[in-house]
C-alpha cells in the first residue's frame, strides 16, 4: 500500500480544535466537516488541499478533544497520509480506526517542507522525499493495524473477521 | 517485574496475571460512554456492524451534555438521534435534560464509575475517574461503538510517570493549581501514550474534587491516564454515590516508572496557563503586567463541582463583578446546581453580577453560552486554550483555578485572591 502527494506542512502540538473547530461539531457529515478542515491553522487549505495530498507536522499531532470528526475532516478532504514526530494518542486510534494512514518518523517530519513531493510506503515505512530525492524510515503499521487501514476501518475489519 | 495500578487493572480486565509496558492486550469494559457531539458517530458506525445490539445496556453511558439544551438545529438532530438509540436499545443510563450534568462530573456523582473500573469514553476528559482508582481513558466514536458493541476494547498497556505529591497546599491553592503546575514543568506532551500515576502522603491534602480536577487534565499533558490510590476520603466518596462493589489495586512496590518528580503542595502558588497551550504556565506572582479580560468562566468537567462553586462563592460574597465584565458560572449537574442553591451560592453569584446556567459543556469548546470577540480574553477555570477554543481565532483563553477566576472577575484583570484583601 501506497501514498503519494504534496505537502502541506504544520508545526508542533496542531490539535483537534484547529482541525475541525467545535463550531462545526454540530454536523457529522464528513464532506461537511472537510469544508472547514484546517481552518483555524490554515484558512486556504481546504482552496489548495488536492487528492493524495499530505499532511506532515511535528510533535503532538492531534492533540486536545477526541473527536474523531478531525481525522474524518482530514480524510474527507483527500489527504492520503499524515507524517509526524509523535501523535497523540486518541488522534493516533481514531485515525487507525476510521482508515486515515498516519506514521511517526521524526528525521522526515523535520526535514520535509510544503510543497515537496512525498511518497510513503507502508509495508517497509520508507517515506521518500522526492523533491528533495531523501528517504527515511517511520515505523510501519503492525499487519493488524495494516489490515484495519485496509479495511478502510474498524468497522469493517471487525465485519470481515 | 512489578506492575503499576494502572497495569494491574488492565491486567486483572484482560484475565491476565501480568502485563508490561508496551504489550497489547484485550480488555474486558465496566462502561462505555458517549455525548451529544461523539455518540451520533458512533451510533452511526455501530449500526453498519453486525450486532443487533449494545453488549449490556446498564454498561453503555449516554450523556447530553455539549451543545444542550440544544443550541441550533443541527444539534437538536444529534441529541434526537442519541435519544432514539437509548429508547431503541433500552439505555439505562441515559440523562437528557433535566437529568443530565457534565459527563464526567455525572457518572462519579451517579456511582457509575467505581475504584478498579476499566473504562473507555468518547470524550477525551474520560480520564477523569482515576480520581477514584479506575482506568479510564479517552478514545474516539468508533472505540466507542466497538466497545458498545462487543463491551471490550485493545489498549497497549502505558509505561507510567509516578508524581510523589507531598505537603499540603496554602489557601486558595487547588487542585488546579497542582495539574496546571504539573503541565507546566513536564509539557503538553510529556506524559504522551503513558499513565500518570499519583502517590503520597500529600494525597490526604487533596480533596476528592482536587483530585478530579487533576485526573482530569491528565490528558492535556499527553496521558492516557491519571490515576490516585484508593484512601479513606476514595472509600467514603464511593460509599456515598455508589452501590456497585468495587475493587482496590495497589501498585507493586517494585513497579516501573519511566520518570519521577515530586510535587511539593506546600510551594506551590495560584498557576495560570496563557494562550495558546496549557504548558504556558506562570505563577500570579510571575505576572508583571495587568492582563484585563473580558470574561470569567467558572464551570467545566474540570472545575464545575461544589468545591469550585464554594470557593468562587467566598471570593465574590459581597463583592461586584467588574462592570464591563462577564462572568458566567456553571454548575456541573443538576445535583450540583441543587446543592449550590441550598447552600446560598446561587444567591452570592447573582448578587455579584454573574449569570448562572444550566449544567453544559458550552463555552468550554467554544460551543455557545459565552463565545469570544476578536482580540477578547477570558479567564477560564476549563481545560484548553487552544487558537480559537472559546470562539474567534484573535480570542484569548487563560486557564486557572476558580479562585483565580472569581477574584479576576472582580478586580477586571487576572488576579490572585489576596488582591482583595483575601
Amino acid at each position: 500500500m501506497n501514498a503519494k502527494g504534496r505537502v502541506f506542512k504544520y508545526g508542533d502540538n496542531v490539535d483537534t480544535d484547529v482541525i475541525i473547530p467545535a463550531r462545526y461539531l454540530n454536523s457529522s457529515d464528513p464532506a461537511e466537516l472537510a469544508t472547514h478542515c484546517m481552518e483555524d491553522i490554515d484558512k486556504n487549505f481546504v482552496n489548495r488541499v488536492q487528492k493524495g495530498d499530505i499532511i506532515v507536522a511535528n510533535k503532538n499531532f492531534g492533540c486536545g478533544s477526541s473527536r474523531e470528526h478531525a481525522p474524518i475532516a482530514i480524510k474527507a478532504s483527500g489527504v492520503s497520509c499524515v507524517i509526524a514526530e509523535t501523535f497523540a494518542r486518541i488522534f493516533y486510534r481514531n485515525a487507525i480506526n476510521i482508515g486515515l494512514p498516519i506514521i511517526e518518523c521524526p528525521e522526515a517530519a523535520k526535514a520535509i517542507v510544503s510543497g515537496d513531493e512525498v511518497e510513503i510506503n507502508f509495508d517497509s515505512g520508507i517515506i521518500t522525499d522526492v523533491t528533495k530525492g531523501t528517504s527515511y524510515k517511520g515505523q510501519a503499521f503492525p499487519p493488524f493495524m495494516q489490515k484495519i487501514i485496509e479495511a478502510e476501518g474498524l468497522v469493517n475489519y471487525i465485519n470481515r473477521k | 517485574m512489578g506492575m503499576t495500578m494502572t497495569q494491574k487493572i488492565l491486567a486483572a480486565h484482560a484475565g491476565l496475571d501480568s502485563v508490561e509496558a508496551g504489550q497489547l492486550i484485550e480488555a474486558d469494559l465496566d462502561l462505555v460512554l458517549g455525548n451529544d457531539i461523539t455518540s451520533p458517530v458512533a451510533i452511526h458506525e455501530m449500526e453498519k456492524m453486525t450486532v443487533d445490539t449494545v453488549f449490556d445496556k446498564d454498561k453503555v453511558a449516554l450523556v447530553m451534555d455539549h451543545f444542550i439544551p440544544n443550541k441550533d438545529i443541527k444539534s437538536a438532530e444529534h441529541c434526537k438521534c442519541v435519544r432514539q438509540f437509548a429508547c431503541k436499545h433500552d439505555i439505562t443510563n441515559y440523562f437528557d435534560v433535566g437529568e443530565m450534568g457534565i459527563e464526567h462530573a455525572l457518572l462519579p456523582e451517579k456511582g457509575l464509575t467505581v475504584a478498579g473500573d476499566v473504562v473507555i469514553g468518547a470524550d477525551s476528559h474520560t480520564c477523569t475517574y482515576g480520581a477514584l482508582g479506575a482506568f479510564s481513558t479517552g478514545v474516539g466514536s468508533t472505540d466507542m461503538a466497538a466497545g458498545m458493541a462487543t463491551g471490550k476494547a485493545w489498549f497497549k498497556v502505558p509505561s507510567a510517570i509516578k508524581f510523589n505529591i507531598v505537603g499540603k497546599p496554602k489557601k486558595w491553592v487547588s487542585g488546579k493549581d497542582v495539574i496546571l503546575h504539573i503541565i507546566g514543568m513536564i509539557g503538553v506532551d510529556g506524559a504522551l501514550y503513558k499513565s500518570m500515576e499519583f502517590v503520597g502522603e500529600g494525597i490526604k491534602n487533596l480533596t476528592m474534587d482536587d483530585r478530579f480536577t487533576i485526573a482530569n487534565m491528565a490528558i492535556e499533558a499527553g496521558g492516557k491516564n491519571g490515576i490516585f490510590p484508593v484512601d479513606e476520603l476514595t472509600v467514603a466518596y464511593l460509599e456515598a454515590h455508589s452501590k456497585r462493589s468495587y475493587k482496590v489495586f495497589e501498585a507493586d512496590a517494585d513497579a516501573v516508572y519511566e520518570a519521577e518528580y515530586t510535587i511539593d503542595l506546600s510551594t506551590l502558588e495560584p498557576t495560570i496557563a496563557f494562550p495558546h497551550l496549557p504548558e504556558n504556565t506562570k505563577t500570579i506572582h510571575e505576572i508583571q503586567e495587568d492582563i484585563v479580560v473580558d470574561q470569567a468562566v467558572i464551570g467545566s468537567c474540570t472545575n464545575g463541582r461544589i468545591d469550585d462553586l464554594r470557593c468562587a462563592a467566598e471570593i465574590l460574597k459581597g463583592r461586584k463583578v467588574k462592570k464591563g465584565l462577564r462572568c458566567i458560572i456553571i454548575p456541573a449537574t443538576q445535583a450540583i446546581y441543587l446543592q449550590a442553591m441550598e447552600e446560598g451560592l446561587l444567591k452570592t453569584f447573582i448578587e455579584a453580577g454573574a449569570v448562572v446556567s444550566t449544567p453544559t459543556c458550552g463555552p468550554c469548546l467554544g460551543g455557545y453560552m459565552g463565545i469570544l470577540a476578536e482580540g477578547e480574553r477570558c479567564i477560564s477555570t476549563t481545560n484548553r486554550n487552544f487558537v480559537g477554543r472559546m470562539g474567534h481565532v484573535k480570542s484569548e483563553v487563560y486557564l486557572a483555578s476558580p479562585a483565580v477566576a472569581a477574584a479576576s472577575a472582580v478586580t477586571g484583570k487576572i488576579s490572585a485572591p489576596e488582591e482583595l484583601g483575601l
